[in-house]
This record gives C-alpha cells, sequence and structure tokens, in this order.
C-alpha cells in the first residue's frame, strides 16, 4: 500500500509512493507548525537561517548531482543575489525596489552569473572544473571588498529594506522570514522535482553519463550545461535575497569559500542527486551551525564554571566547526560514502567503485 | 537521389590519413555495409558523419544537404542515429529514461514548460514514454523498462542501444559493430533486428566485423583498407574479391 504509486495525483505527486507523501506531508505540516509551538525567537531564527542552507544546497544539487559538473565556488551566486537585493534596497543608491519582485530579479541575475561562469568552462569536467570555480568563488567577496565605492567594501552594505506584504512589516522579527523560507523551498521543491523528471532534467543526466553520447542523442550539451548553471544559481540568488533582506545586512565575508564548501558537504552528506537527501543534509548543517554548535559552547561554559576549568568557560565551539564538519565529512566517507539518503545511483556508482578497486568495506 | 552521399572525403590526423578520398552513397532504403579490417577507418566514418571529427577536405550531404561542419546534436537532429562500438548507454539511468533521451530531438516543451509541468509538456511526457515503450517493445527489451541501463545482460544492452537511436525517429542509423561480443545466436537476433529496423523504413549503414553477417544482410557492401576503399559490390561479389581477401588474411593467403 504504501509502496504504491497513484497516477492521478496532481502537483507531480504521482511520480512517488504513498509512504515518501506522507512522511513529506508530515515533515511538512511538522514545519508549518514549529513557529506556534515554539515562542522563541532565536530558535525560530535559526530555523529561518536553516532556509537559505537548505536553498543553496538545492540549488548546488542542480550541478553537482544532476549534470555532474564540481562546482566549488557556489557561494558566488549566493553573493550575488544578496548583493542584487542590497544595491537596489537599501539607502547605498537610494533605490527602493520592493522585496516581493526583488524575489524574481535576484534570482535572475544569479542566474545570468551562473551562465558568466559556465560559459567559459564548458569543455572542463572534474578536477578542472573545480579549480576554476574555486577560483570564481573566491573573485567575487574579492571584488565585493574592494569595489567599496558601490558595495561599501569590508563593511559591506548596511540599513538593507525590510519586506511589507499587505502593511505588515517583517522588521526583525524571524517568523514571517521563517514562512517565506518555507514557500519558497516548497515552490522550489516542485520545480525541481517537475524538472528531474522532465526533458531537460534528463539531458542534464545524460550529459552526466555521457556526454558524447548525449549530443549524438540530439542534445545540445552547451545550452543544457549553461541551463544547469543558470537554474542552480537562480536558487542561490533566491536564497541571497531573502537572506539580504533577514539580515538587513551583507559583507563580503559572508561569501567565501567556506560557505560553498558548508553547502556542498550539505549536498554530499544528504545524497547526491536525491532532493529528499539533500534536504536532510541541508538541515543537519544548519541545525549543527546556528543551533547545536552555540548551544553546546553554552553547556560548555556551564560546565567550565562548575568545575572551575579556565578553558571550558571560554571555548566557543563555533570556532571549531570546520573542525567539526571536516570530521563529519571524512566519516561520511569513509562509512557512507553515498551520503545518508543517496539516489540509488549513487550508491550503486560509488559501491561498484569500491568493488572494483578491491576495498573492504 | 541517395540518401547519404560521401564524396572525395579525407580526414587526416597529423601525418596520418585515416580516411582518403572515399566517396560513396547509401541509397534509401537499404542496408549497406562498411567493412575492413581493424584500423582500416571504418568508425571514422562514422564519426565524420555524425559530427564528431569534421573532414579535412570532401563533402557530405544528407538527404540533399551539405552536413558538414554540423555539431553532433544537429546531425541528430537532421536524422542520423547512431550506436557505438563499444557501448555507450546512460548506465545510471532508467532503460525507458534511456530511450526518452532518444526523443529529445523530437520532443519540444522548453525548460520553463519543464520546470513548471504545464499541461502541454505533460502531454508531450506521456507521448514521449509511450513512444519509448514502442520502442523498446520493438528491440525486445520491454521487461526491462524499469531497470538501470547497466544492469541489462550484454546482449540486451545492444538492444537497447538500437531501441535508443530508433527513438529519434531517425531516417539514416549507423550500426557500428551492433554484433560485437554477443552469442551467435544472440548475433543472429541481432541481425534480424536490423531487417526489422529497415522494414520499418529507416535505412541502415552498418559496420560489422563478421564476415558470415555482413554477406547475410547487406544489399550492397563497401571495403575498406588503410583508410581507403578497395573494393566495393553485391555481398558475393566482394566475398571473393582478392584484395579483401588479402586485406582480411594477408598475401598469400
Amino acid at each position: 500500500m504504501l509502496n504504491r504509486r497513484n497516477a492521478a495525483l496532481p502537483f507531480g505527486l504521482a511520480r512517488y509512493t504513498l509512504g515518501q507523501i506522507l512522511t513529506g506531508g508530515a515533515i511538512f505540516l511538522g514545519v508549518i507548525l514549529l513557529p506556534l509551538v515554539d515562542h522563541n525567537s532565536s530558535h525560530i531564527s535559526a530555523v529561518a537561517d536553516a532556509g537559505y542552507i537548505l536553498l543553496l544546497a538545492l540549488g548546488l544539487n542542480v550541478v553537482v548531482g544532476y549534470t555532474g559538473l564540481l562546482v566549488l565556488g557556489y557561494a558566488a551566486f549566493f553573493a550575488a543575489g544578496a548583493y542584487s537585493y542590497a544595491l537596489l534596497a537599501s539607502p547605498q543608491f537610494n533605490i527602493h525596489t520592493s522585496f516581493w519582485p526583488m524575489l524574481v530579479v535576484s534570482a535572475l541575475i544569479a542566474a545570468f552569473f551562473g551562465v558568466l561562469l559556465g560559459a567559459p568552462t564548458l569543455r572542463l569536467r572534474g578536477d578542472y572544473l573545480a579549480i576554476v570555480t574555486l577560483g570564481f568563488g573566491q573573485i567575487v567577496p574579492d571584488v565585493l571588498l574592494n569595489l567599496d565605492k558601490y558595495t561599501g567594501g569590508p563593511n559591506g552594505i548596511s540599513a538593507i529594506d525590510q519586506p511589507v506584504l499587505f502593511g505588515y512589516h517583517f522588521a526583525f522579527n524571524p517568523t514571517p522570514y521563517y514562512y517565506v523560507y518555507l514557500v519558497v523551498i516548497a515552490l522550489s521543491l516542485i520545480v525541481l522535482s517537475n524538472l528531474r523528471h522532465s526533458r531537460l532534467g534528463r539531458a542534464w543526466m545524460a550529459v552526466r553519463e555521457d556526454e558524447l553520447a548525449a549530443a549524438h542523442m540530439g542534445i545540445n550539451t552547451t545550452t543544457t550545461k549553461l541551463l544547469a548553471f543558470s537554474f542552480s544559481a537562480a536558487f542561490a540568488g533566491l536564497a541571497g535575497c531573502i537572506y539580504a533582506a533577514k539580515l538587513a545586512l551583507v559583507i563580503p565575508n559572508s561569501f567565501e569559500f567556506q560557505l560553498s564548501v558548508l553547502i556542498l558537504l550539505a549536498v554530499v552528506l544528504g545524497g547526491l542527486g536525491n532532493l529528499a537527501g539533500v534536504l536532510l543534509g541541508g538541515a543537519i548543517i544548519a541545525l549543527l551551525n546556528f543551533f547545536v554548535l552555540p548551544q553546546a559552547s553554552n553547556l560548555a561554559h556551564a560546565a567550565g564554571d562548575k568545575l572551575h576549568i579556565a578553558a571550558l568557560q571560554s571555548v566557543d565551539l563555533t570556532n571549531y566547526r570546520f573542525l567539526i564538519f571536516g570530521i563529519i565529512l571524512v566519516a561520511v566517507m569513509l562509512f557512507r560514502p553515498e551520503g545518508l539518503l543517496p539516489s540509488a545511483t549513487v550508491r550503486a556508482e560509488l559501491h561498484e567503485a569500491v568493488e572494483k578497486e578491491g576495498v573492504a568495506v | 537521389m541517395a540518401l547519404l552521399e560521401l564524396r572525395d572525403v579525407t580526414k587526416s590526423f597529423g601525418g596520418l590519413t585515416a580516411v582518403k578520398n572515399l566517396t560513396f552513397e547509401v541509397p534509401k532504403g537499404a542496408i549497406i555495409s562498411l567493412i575492413g579490417p581493424n584500423g582500416a577507418g571504418k568508425s571514422t566514418v562514422f564519426n565524420l558523419i555524425t559530427g564528431i571529427y569534421e573532414s579535412s577536405s570532401g563533402s557530405i550531404a544528407f538527404d540533399g544537404r551539405p552536413i558538414n561542419g554540423l555539431k553532433p546534436n544537429a546531425v541528430a537532429a537532421a536524422g542520423i542515429a547512431r550506436t557505438f562500438q563499444t557501448i555507450r548507454l546512460f548506465a545510471f539511468m532508467t532503460v525507458l529514461e534511456n530511450v526518452m533521451v532518444g526523443h529529445h530531438a523530437r520532443m519540444r516543451s522548453l525548460p520553463w514548460a519543464n520546470a513548471l509541468h504545464v499541461s502541454s509538456e505533460r502531454r508531450e511526457e506521456r507521448l514521449t514514454a509511450e513512444s519509448a515503450r514502442a520502442c523498446l517493445e520493438f528491440a525486445g527489451v520491454a521487461s526491462y523498462a524499469d531497470e538501470w541501463a547497466r544492469n541489462l545482460p550484454y546482449g540486451m544492452q545492444r538492444r537497447l542501444e538500437i531501441a535508443r537511436a530508433l527513438a529519434s525517429n531517425p531516417t539514416l542509423l549507423l550500426l557500428d559493430e551492433p554484433a560485437a561480443g554477443t552469442n551467435p545466436i544472440e548475433k543472429r537476433a541481432l541481425m534480424d533486428l536490423v531487417r526489422a529496423v529497415r522494414d520499418r523504413g529507416v535505412t541502415v549503414l552498418l559496420i560489422e566485423h563478421d564476415m558470415k553477417l555482413v554477406m547475410g544482410i547487406s544489399d550492397y557492401v563497401h571495403v575498406l583498407d588503410y583508410g581507403e576503399e578497395i573494393a566495393r559490390g553485391k555481398p558475393e561479389e566482394v566475398r571473393h574479391d582478392p584484395r579483401v581477401i588479402e586485406a582480411y588474411l594477408g598475401k598469400g593467403a
């Protein structure tokens, strides 16, 4: 019963089994109700911030998971979206565009940057592509830092406009942002699931599997890859726009290589190529980053006070997050290289590789 | 008029001339074979036709239009499909998805329609899936539809490649050693499939090593050696041509 698919279901739900739909629905319901149960606004703020991690992970999965192109500078597209909103809705140039159309505009601008990065790297694959995209990821924050006439340099852009919906001012209340992320992520999931099972999605996967054979099926691999880059970047642009509005501040520091790695880690940890896996990976990384590490620091301080250990009293575990994430990544690669919830494809591919090399698992 | 026409086609890689002054025609509705020993330049001819390589000189015309210099995807869209000497399926996609990728050039839906799953796109997806199943049925691999391509037995993978190529509804099908590595029973079945393809109205250009097989199926045979055509004719004519025997077996055989 739970393994059945029902062809009559709308919104592309026919692709999923009843069990999958019920699980997804239950989680979705829980997430909708969370702010009604938990009134601690710092909790809601942390969970809302998980929204951009999830969006970025979903977007990165389009190039890395579906199309098989390793992109290491993904934070640059996030920056493109965030700075688009920051420049067009702040006292910086005294332009004040409304948040809602800017959601679309930021996505489009980021998509444009996706094509900008995609075009010169079309012939590259694997390590070479990774290195070029890594360079791009380094250049963008540097440019933002040094174009201080426009971007405010290291101080960034502050006092960014915050959204207003039917006269309701979002200001610094995390709850409305939480719901904006929720709606955007839900819509993104529908779009991504549609793409995965469409002409374009199959073309992406065909390019991943065998580019030459794909071309012989009539697939224009150039436009297919550029579309992957632009769709992928668009999700980062969306995330950037909401991020900038929620924080009301953007600084170049927030868009450095570490973020790209964090997102890649989320995708790999959860399961390359599988939407549910990517969501899970993003949720775990966000939870660790925004919640567990800060809380654990507090616990350590309390313990330090009790036990009179000076080192524990002042420890800030968030400073060690890349150590901790690094350990997680090594552990995942050792024990479950396909991620927690992999697409069946990746699982088989990795296990086949392991068998071929004769490594004992 | 011939469906495919090669005129004085030459391809050199640096100092090596892989194909030299090759001229031949593929008439509509025929099964034409390209044979010759290893390294004779047969696969290079396919790669020239499908746009992987551009010929150094000479012209290639398909259906009366020149196709020199077209990219592989444009050649495919023009109505030439191919299979590969070494199997190049999309290993980690399902058998059905493989054949649906083969439909790519026939499909019209745009990226935004894919993303929004609009009704015209839904209709096209449904028709494509139906047509893909029909291709699988025709090639005899329908029972594997939801398996990954890589999980199919070798002989079935060969058939799936043909199904995928047919999915684009080509007028010309290039088969590069479709029976390589299969056992005699599978071989015979594959040749029946090639005949059935021709009977559907698809013209076939075939590369094959197995002389017996080629002789049984071809309407006309071109023999290549060191990039040059050394003989042409009906199968029985070619079979007894001393130059062909020499090319295959060496002098004095």
